[in-house]
C-alpha cells in the first residue's frame, strides 16, 4: 500500500516535528487534520525527520519497537507493531541521572534489549534466524515520549514521531541466550522503590526474538539491513508509566539483572 | 445485630453443593466484619470436613495491591483448601462441577515442616518448604458474578474450588522466586506475563503473611501440606473445551484442560 500524503506534505510534517523536538513545544496530531492517514503515511513523515536528524550529525545504533502488546494494538486498532530509529545520542548508561528538560511528555517501559553480534536481513527470517545472530539479551528502560500534545496519537501520528521513542538505557551486562528462555525472563519494575508492575519476555509480540525478526522483515523493503553491533528494542512488557522530575526508576531482570535510572529534579 | 455464622456457612455450603450461586452475605449483613467472616469461613471447611473431607493446605486471595485497592480492603485473605479440591497433575477441570469456574497461575509450596506463629518470615518459609510447583487455582465464587466484598470472600473460604500442580516439582534453594517470569495462556492466546514479586513482592513472603495471620487465630501450617501463594495474573473464566497453560521460568509448565 503506497502512502497518501504527497511528499511535500510528508516533508512539512517532519519539519514540524523537527520543530516540536528542538523547541519542546508539541503540535497536534497530524490525523487531527488529515483523520485517515496511514502507516505507510507515517513512515514516510518519519523518513523526512529521520535524514534531517542524520544531517545533523545523529547517528541510528539500533531501532525500537513499538505496539507490541495486544492491549496496546487494541487502543491504537492495528494488528501490528511499528518501528523507530534509535540515535546513539539518545543512550544512557545504568544508573544515569536524565535531564528533564529533553522530554515533553516522559513515560517509562522496562524491555528486553536484544543486541546483534551478525547483520541480520529480511525478509525470511525467523526467529530462529533472529537468536542465531544475537550476542545477547540487556536489560533496558526506554523513555518514550509523545512530540504530539497530550499523547492524543493515532498510529500515523506515533509512526511519524519516530514510533514515540525518547531515549533508552541499557545495562552494560550483555547476556548470552544459552540455557534459557526469553519468553519467561521475568521481570520486575518499580518507581521510587515501590513495585508497580511485573512482567515477562513474551509480553513484547510473544517472544522478543520474534519481535526482532519482525523488524527485519519489515525494514527488508525498506532496503534496510540491521547491522552488527544493532541494540533493538523489543517492546514494553508492561503497562508504560508516568514520569516526574525526580522519579527513580528500577528494572529487576531475571537472567539479565537490573537497570535503574533517575530522572534529574527539574 | 448477631450474625447468625452457621445459618450463612450453610447457604455457603448449599450454594457450592447446589451449584447455583447466591447473593453477597453482606448485603445481608452490613456489619459482618473479617474477624466474623473468618469464623464463618471456619465453619465452612468444617463442614466439608464433616462430610469427609481432609483438609490439605491453604491459599493466598487479594494478594496484589491493584485487588486490595479494588475490593476495598487493606490485607490478603486466605481460605482452606480440601483433599476434594485437588486434581491431580494432567487430570481435566470439568466445568460442571463449578458455578462459574475460574483460573490463575500461582507458585505452590509444599511444606517440609510444619510453619506457625507470629514471626515467620519469607527465609522461614523457603527452610521449610520441601519442593515448589507450577500451578494453576482454580476459584469459584459462590457469589453470582463474583461481587462480593472483602468479608464476603473470606466467609466464602476465598473462593476456593481447585488447584493442580505441574508435574516438575523444584528445590527452591537458589531460586530467585521474586523474579521468575510467568506467562499465562488460555487456548494458545497470551492473556498476561508476570514475575514472581506480583505476589506480595516475592510468593515466600506472601506465604509468611498469611502463616502470620493465622496466628492470629491460633491457626498454622504442617509439614505435608500445600500453599498457593496467590495469583500472579488476572484471573480467567474457563469453559468446556478451552486449555489453560502456565509457563514459568525455572519451575516449569502446567497444562489444564477443561471439559
Amino acid at each position: 500500500m503506497s502512502a497518501s500524503l504527497s511528499s511535500e506534505q510528508a516533508q512539512t510534517f517532519g519539519d514540524a516535528l523537527y520543530d516540536a523536538r528542538r523547541t519542546g513545544v508539541p503540535i497536534p496530531a497530524f490525523t487531527d487534520e488529515l483523520p485517515d492517514l496511514r502507516m505507510e503515511d507515517g513512515y514516510a513523515i518519519q523518513q523526512h525527520l529521520v535524514s534531517r536528524l542524520l544531517a545533523d550529525g545523529e547517528t541510528i545504533c539500533g531501532y525500537k519497537l513499538g505496539l507490541t502488546s495486544a492491549p496496546m494494538q487494541k487502543l491504537l486498532g492495528v494488528d501490528s507493531p511499528d518501528f523507530g530509529p534509535v540515535f546513539a545520542s539518545t543512550v544512557y548508561r545504568d544508573g544515569a541521572e536524565l535531564p528533564v528538560d529533553r522530554f515533553i511528555a516522559p513515560r517509562m517501559e522496562a524491555e528486553i534489549a536484544v543486541i546483534l553480534d551478525r547483520e541480520l536481513s529480511g525478509p525470511h527470517c525467523t526467529p530462529a534466524d533472529a537468536y542465531s545472530a544475537t550476542r545477547g539479551l540487556v536489560a533496558s528502560l526506554e523513555i518514550v515520549d509523545s512530540r504530539i500534545k497530550d499523547w492524543k496519537i493515532k498510529l500515523a501520528d506515533t509512526v511519524a514521531d519516530l514510533a514515540s521513542n525518547g531515549a533508552i538505557a541499557l545495562s552494560s551486562l550483555v547476556v548470552p541466550i544459552d540455557d534459557f528462555d526469553p519468553r519467561l525472563v521475568g521481570m520486575v519494575f518499580s518507581k521510587n522503590g515501590e513495585v508497580i508492575a511485573s512482567g515477562a519476555g513474551a509480553a513484547a509480540l510473544g517472544d522478543p526474538l520474534a519481535a526482532v525478526a519482525w523488524l527485519a522483515n519489515t525494514l527488508a523493503p525498506m532496503g534496510i539491513t540491521l547491522p552488527a553491533g544493532s541494540v533493538i528494542m523489543t517492546g514494553a512488557l508492561h503497562a508504560m508509566v508516568p514520569v516526574s522530575p525526580g522519579d527513580v526508576f528500577r528494572a529487576d531482570f531475571d537472567r539479565l539483572g537490573p537497570i535503574t535510572i533517575r530522572m534529574a529534579s527539574e | 445485630m448477631t450474625i447468625p455464622k452457621q445459618e450463612i456457612a450453610h447457604r455457603l455450603i448449599e450454594a457450592a453443593v447446589t451449584r447455583t450461586a447466591t447473593t453477597p452475605l453482606t448485603n445481608d449483613f452490613p456489619d459482618l466484619d473479617p474477624a466474623t467472616a473468618y469464623e464463618v469461613q471456619d465453619a465452612v471447611v468444617q463442614a466439608r470436613v464433616d462430610s469427609g473431607a481432609a483438609i490439605i493446605g491453604a491459599k493466598l486471595g487479594l494478594t496484589s495491591v491493584a485487588k486490595q485497592t479494588q475490593m476495598n480492603v487493606t490485607e490478603p485473605l486466605y481460605g482452606w483448601l480440601t483433599d476434594d479440591m485437588q486434581l491431580d497433575t494432567g487430570e481435566t477441570l470439568v466445568c460442571s462441577k463449578y458455578i462459574q469456574p475460574r483460573c490463575e497461575p500461582e507458585v505452590a509450596f509444599l511444606l517440609g515442616a510444619d510453619l506457625e506463629g507470629p514471626h515467620v518470615l519469607a527465609s522461614h518459609v523457603l527452610a521449610a518448604t520441601a519442593l515448589i510447583f507450577p500451578a494453576v487455582d482454580i476459584l469459584d465464587s459462590r457469589f453470582a458474578g463474583y461481587k462480593f466484598t472483602g468479608p464476603d470472600v473470606i466467609a466464602d473460604n476465598s473462593s476456593c474450588a481447585g488447584f493442580v500442580f505441574g508435574g516438575q516439582g523444584v528445590d527452591p534453594r537458589g531460586i530467585d522466586l521474586r523474579l521468575i517470569g510467568c506467562t499465562f495462556e488460555k487456548n494458545g492466546a497470551l492473556l498476561a506475563t508476570a514475575a514472581g514479586a506480583a505476589v506480595l513482592g516475592h510468593p515466600a513472603a506472601a506465604v509468611a503473611w498469611m502463616v502470620r495471620r493465622m496466628a492470629l487465630r491460633g491457626q498454622g501450617m504442617r509439614a505435608g501440606q500445600v500453599v498457593m501463594a496467590g495469583a500472579l495474573t488476572e484471573a480467567v473464566a474457563v469453559s468446556p473445551g478451552d486449555t489453560i497453560v502456565a509457563r514459568f521460568d525455572r519451575l516449569g509448565t502446567v497444562e489444564l484442560p477443561c471439559r
